[in-house]
């Protein structure tokens, strides 16, 4: 195989990370800021492959299948929330549910 | 009879007690029974005792009649009791017997007016604590009686306790007094712990067999207890309580303010004179004090226009005679002059009471006048006392003590010719003060005319008290104390000069009396009353500016104090605590702003700084 | 035994007070009363009991009373009482007694409750008196705390609960420092000999290092100081006392604050001489301030029971001077000035009760001219201002006497300020019976209503006895000096006499 990029890869990753981090704080939507999540999570995969491919161990691959379920089972409650928010304010702006100020 | 001492105060004492238990259950003529009568029994108990006891005293016998010990702490002993030596027999004699006269006045006085119960029970205090004062034989009793009469001058001045301005001049003589009062509780310990004990007699002698003349312990405590004697006698700079206290009733004035009280720190200087005589620098600053204060006052007399105000600046001035004697060691001059001003200022004291009261309460001179016609008693009682007032030669009392004063004054070694001008110029200023008074109330156009009668009650001790200021010097007094008082050495003598200035100067203080508030003023009405510019006249009836210093230097900052200090700074701690912890929970509330996206943020914020500490440090 | 039984009784009898509410409103306070004279009782045959002229220097108690409780730790349930804690318990019992008297004022709902509330306090205060055990003391100290917080809460005036609240801070934040500083002591007592102990015998004689005696003290001193109250820490006082109902001040003022003076005199001398002596010029001018700051406070109030409040401030200020001169004399003084300072001030709170009880109010600015309508609480007032500013003849005097005299053989400057103290009592004390019963009635006031009533037969007996007790104080000071004097002549030498030794006087 030809030599994996371990620098390159983690840039990625990391640059996938930051780039999903982003997209959770600015982002008011809270779908997008799911999204942006998912964003963060393959990040965080993608860099655990990268290690694993540097080292020669399929612990790598192995946490990536892990974080798959994880995102998997995050993203099914989030969009519960998305939803319980949208039925309850009319909106799915994330800002607006700001009842535990204070 | 001696045996019978401790009954001396004791009846007066009983006398309170009984009128404060019964008080507003007894018939008014029982009140003035028990009131006049507790101090009649004293007054002929301590004539029984003089009779039995005064030869010996006057050759410097002590009797002594221990009561309790009071306290012992450690190898230190108070104990309480009473002496009875020349000294003090003099002083319950004059006590009592002034006292008797006041209280059979007061009946008068007080003749349908309420609260006389209360009135006649704080004055049988007031007798009972001076007599205590002055039969203690412990520097500790003294002071049980010193403060004792010092409660009672504030009750009496407040008797009529509605009025502010009473209220206002009773508080202002305690606290004054009290000033010197602090100092003279120092006193009191500097000598007890330097010297173990309080016994009068105990210290005296430890005091010169430990200390020599000048050393600074004595010097210190004979100034600490100068400081108090000042207080109580109205003295300079303490003498700014008594004028203010004529808002008592007069009665209280004739024997609180002028025969007995203010004559406490003259006893007190007087009984201690073997501490003195070691501290000479003090003693010098006795006799300075006296004839400063004599001279202030004695102007102060002459522009006051209210005639107890007179009188009682009279008083501070005539104190101010006792004490510069005292300063140059002419012990039984000072308290022969006490004893003669006792009578004749009580005199002069309740003539005037007569008048105010006749007159409807009124006390300012310039509502009075030609008054020798309607009201003969009291003018020729003021007569009298005005005429032992100015020391009239040879046929006053006054006059007798006070040129006893001078003479031994001038024979003082040191400064005594200044001492013995300023008392010359003091009398030629007194005479011309009270003559003043005499005309302006007895002489002149009539301005009100009295009402009522003088009852006898009142004008029976006028007449005793009359013929004591008249004949009292013929009561050999110095030569009696000189039992228990030294004896100043002889010095300069005093040659036929003297006797025409102490003959010559009352009656020229009496003539220009005469001439500018008799015949000028019945001649010219429009005329300035004061023979002095206005401004001076100003300031020596504001007392030189004394209370207007008070005020700016004690009273003022003390309101301010309170003013700006009445929640407590103090508290800061408290109130900064609570402002502290709600300050902190407003501001990290503002950490809580229930926004998801700055709860993600924080976390991010705050893992990576955690991460940087963790990998840089 | 005795002293258990003391305990007990005042324990067993609160609850008994709480039930008894269900026979009446009224019984409570009888059952109260019985309780406490029954207890007055129990002093009465130790007073008797204990020839005080024969008791050993150290060791010698009038009575004893000792059981294991945490054996590992070495805490002990040991209760002693010499002459100090004899003459402290007594005036506890003795103001217990008008207290109870003094809530029929304004205790009416309730009753059963309060009475429990008072008991307690009386029992925990008893325990702090006797408690030789520095463990048990603490949990006496905190034991006085809460009964005290529900009589200031609950029958209370307007500002009750704040006021509460701030009592219970403060005294609990000191309370912390105390604990934390017994914790280390007994940690230091522990290095250094091994033994695991809290009791007081043993801890007297720890070894400890400068430093470390200078913060355990301090620690010590910030509790008592507290109570006492010292100032600057003395500001939840006024608050505690004026919004507290007349019994419960009375407890507060004549008890409470006792038990600070009480832990200075018993612990920080004996416990830590070396650092007492360093700090005391720092202690003997907060008491001088006390003394003045207090007084010219007390002056500027113009709510009745405040500036009573105020007074206590001023006059513990000279307990505080008087413990730290070090000179027996001034230990003297300082204690009796504790018990005559009890009783005066008690009883003017008293009399604050019965004005406000009265009135309706407690502003001055609308008293005066009080006299008249109410003569004989005129001259009771009179009389207990009067001692108040510490006339010879009666009981303050001869406490501050004493403390200027200990005062003057260790320091000529602290006792010359303290004095000063003399003349602003009397500005405070003028101020309390000029502004009530002398002057003018308010301005514009045409008489509302009937004129009040003086005081009832009841009051007037209960102040009268005070009255009495306070003139017996003052002329026969001996009896409370003699009970008093071996118990602090031994804890004099139990601070070594190193202290009273390094005091120069003049003259000697």
């Amino acid at each position: 195989m030809t030599p994996m990029p371990v620098m390159e890869g983690l840039l990625l990753a990391a640059a996938l990370f930051v780039l999903g981090l982003l997209g959770v704080l600015v982002r008011r939507n809270i779908l997008f800021m799911l999204m942006s999540l998912e964003i963060m999570l393959n990040a965080a995969g993608l860099a655990f492959v990268v290690a694993g491919a540097r080292w020669g161990a399929p612990d790598g691959q192995a946490m990536f299948l892990i974080i798959l379920a994880v995102a998997a089972a995050e993203v099914a409650v989030g969009l519960a929330l998305a939803l319980q928010l949208f039925r309850r304010t009319g909106t799915v702006d994330a800002d607006a549910v700001a009842g535990l100020k204070g | 009879m001696r045996e019978l001492l401790w009954l001396v105060p004791a009846l007066p004492l009983t006398g309170f007690l009984a009128l404060a238990a019964g008080a507003g259950r007894l018939p008014r003529p029982a009140v003035g029974v028990v009131g006049v009568g507790s101090v009649g029994l004293s007054l002929l108990t301590a004539l029984a005792i003089a009779a039995d006891f005064a030869g010996p005293a006057a050759e410097g016998a002590v009797f002594r009649q221990p009561l309790w010990q009071w306290l012992a702490v450690g190898d230190v002993a108070v104990r309480f009791g009473l002496a009875l030596d020349a000294l003090s027999l003099t002083m319950i004699l004059v006590v009592t017997g002034v006292g008797f006269l006041v209280h059979l006045y007061s009946l008068g006085f007080l003749a349908g007016q309420e609260g006389l119960n209360r009135f006649f029970a704080y004055m049988n205090l007031f007798v009972a604590a001076m007599l205590i004062l002055v039969l203690a034989d412990g520097l500790l009793l003294l002071y049980v009686g010193w403060e004792g009469v010092g409660l009672c001058s504030f009750l009496l001045i407040g008797f009529r306790y509605r009025d502010p301005a009473t209220v206002r001049a009773a508080r202002k003589a305690f606290v004054v007094t009290r000033v010197g009062d602090a100092g003279l509780v120092i006193g009191l310990i500097l000598l007890v712990v330097s010297l173990g004990t309080l016994d009068i007699a105990a210290l005296t002698e430890a005091a010169g067999t430990r200390w020599a003349a000048g050393d600074a312990l004595p010097v210190a405590a004979a100034a600490l207890l100068l400081a108090g004697a000042v207080g109580k006698s109205a003295q300079l700079p303490l003498q700014v309580w008594l004028p203010d206290a004529m808002a008592g009733p007069t009665p209280v004035s004739a024997l609180i303010h002028a025969a007995t009280m203010v004559t406490a720190g003259v006893y007190l200087i007087a009984r201690m004179h073997g501490l003195f005589a070691l501290a000479p620098p003090v003693q010098t600053a006795v006799a300075v004090i006296g004839a400063v204060t004599l001279l202030l006052a004695a102007t102060g007399a002459l522009a006051q226009t209210d005639i107890k105000r007179i009188l009682a600046y009279s008083t501070i001035s005539q104190i101010g005679y006792m004490v510069m004697a005292l300063g140059v060691g002419a012990y039984g001059a000072a308290i022969f002059h006490l004893t003669t001003h006792a009578w004749f200022k009580a005199l002069l004291f309740l003539a005037a009471g007569v008048v105010i009261r006749r007159l409807g309460d009124e006390h300012d001179v310039r509502g009075m006048g030609g008054l020798y016609r309607h009201l003969p008693g009291a003018f020729v009682a003021f007569l009298v006392g005005a005429a032992s007032l100015a020391a009239l030669p040879l046929i006053t009392a006054g006059g007798w003590s006070k040129e006893l004063i001078l003479t031994q004054v001038w024979a003082a070694g040191g400064g005594g010719p200044f001492l013995w001008l300023a008392g010359t110029l003091g009398a030629f200023l007194t005479a011309l003060y009270i003559f003043r008074a005499v005309f302006l109330v007895f002489f002149g156009p009539e301005r009100t005319v009295p009402g009522g009668a003088t009852p006898a009650t009142m004008l029976a001790p006028l007449a005793v008290l009359a013929v004591l200021a008249v004949v009292g010097g013929a009561f050999p007094v110095p030569a009696f104390l000189a039992g228990s008082l030294p004896v100043p050495a002889t010095g300069r003598a005093a040659g036929w000069l003297f006797g025409a200035i102490a003959f010559g100067l009352p009656l020229l203080g009496i003539y220009v009396a005469y001439e500018i508030y008799l015949r000028r003023r019945t001649a010219a009405a429009g005329r300035r009353e004061a023979p002095v510019p206005a401004r001076l006249f100003g300031l020596w009836q504001r007392g030189w500016g004394f209370d207007a210093l008070y005020t700016a230097v004690a009273v003022r900052p003390v309101g301010w104090f309170v003013r700006v200090n009445r929640g407590d700074a103090a508290d800061a701690l408290a109130t900064g605590a609570t402002a502290a912890g709600t300050a902190g929970h407003r501001w990290l509330s503002r950490t809580q702003t229930g926004r998801l996206r700055w709860y993600a943020g924080a976390l991010a914020g705050g893992t990576a700084l955690v991460l940087a500490v963790a990998v840089l440090a | 035994m005795i002293l258990v039984a003391l305990l007990l009784l005042l324990l067993l009898g609160g609850a008994g007070a709480w039930a008894a509410e269900r026979a009446g409103p009224d019984w409570p306070g009888r059952v109260a009363l019985a309780v406490l004279a029954a207890a007055a009782a129990l002093v009465l045959a130790l007073w008797i009991g204990a020839d005080a002229a024969a008791l050993p220097g150290r060791g010698g108690w009038i009575a004893e009373a000792r059981a294991p409780w945490i054996a590992p730790l070495g805490i002990s349930f040991h209760l002693a009482m010499d002459g100090l804690s004899l003459v402290m318990v007594a005036l506890t019992v003795g103001l217990g007694i008008a207290a109870v008297l003094a809530s029929r004022i304004d205790i009416h709902r309730r009753t059963g409750f309060f009475h429990f509330t008072v008991l307690w306090t009386l029992a925990g205060a008893v325990g702090v008196f006797l408690a030789m055990d520095l463990f048990l003391f603490f949990v006496f100290w905190e034991a006085m705390l809460v009964p005290m917080y529900f009589v200031i809460a609950v029958w209370g005036h307007e500002r009750r609960v704040p006021a509460a609240i701030k009592f219970v801070v403060y005294t609990q934040g000191s309370g912390l420092l105390l604990l934390a500083a017994t914790l280390a002591l007994a940690a230091a007592h522990h290095d250094r000999t091994g033994i695991a102990s809290f009791a007081y015998a043993d801890l007297l004689a720890t070894d400890l290092s400068p430093a470390a005696g200078l913060w355990i003290m301090l620690g010590f001193f910030a509790a008592f100081a507290v109570k006492l109250p010292v100032v600057p820490l003395h500001t939840w006082l006024p608050d505690a006392h004026t919004e507290a109902p007349t019994g419960g001040s009375v407890i507060l003022a004549g008890i409470l604050l006792k038990t600070g003076g009480y832990g200075l005199v018993r612990f920080v001398w004996p416990l830590f001489p070396d650092a007492a002596a360093a700090f005391a010029p720092v202690a003997m001018a907060l008491g001088v301030a006390g003394i003045l700051y207090g007084a010219v406070l007390a002056f500027a109030q113009t709510d009745v029971k405040r500036l009573v409040a105020y007074t206590s401030v001023a006059h513990l200020g000279f307990v505080l001077l008087g413990v730290f001169a070090g000179t027996a004399k001034a230990l003297q003084g300082a204690v009796f000035q504790m018990v005559a300072h009890g009783l005066s001030t008690g009883a003017l709170f008293i009399v604050a009760g019965l004005l406000q009880a009265r009135l309706g109010t407690r502003d001055m600015g609308r008293m005066g001219g009080l006299w008249p309508a109410m003569p004989r609480l005129g001259a009771l007032t009179l009389f207990f201002a009067v001692a108040a500013l510490g006339l010879p003849g009666l009981g303050n005097f001869v406490g501050e006497f004493l403390v200027l005299w200990g005062t003057l053989e260790r320091s000529i400057p602290f006792a010359a300020v303290a004095a000063m103290g003399l003349v602003t009592a009397v500005l405070y004390a003028l101020a309390l019976v000029q502004r009530t019963f002398h002057g003018e009635a308010p301005h514009g006031d045409a008489p509302a209503g009937p004129p009040p009533r003086d005081a009832g037969p009841g009051a007037t007996v209960a102040l009268a006895v005070m009255a009495l007790a306070v003139a017996w104080l003052g002329l026969f000071p001996q009896t409370v000096l003699d009970a008093a004097a071996p118990a602090l002549e031994a804890l004099l030498q139990a601070a070594d006499g190193t202290v009273t030794a390094a005091a120069g006087g003049p003259g000697r």
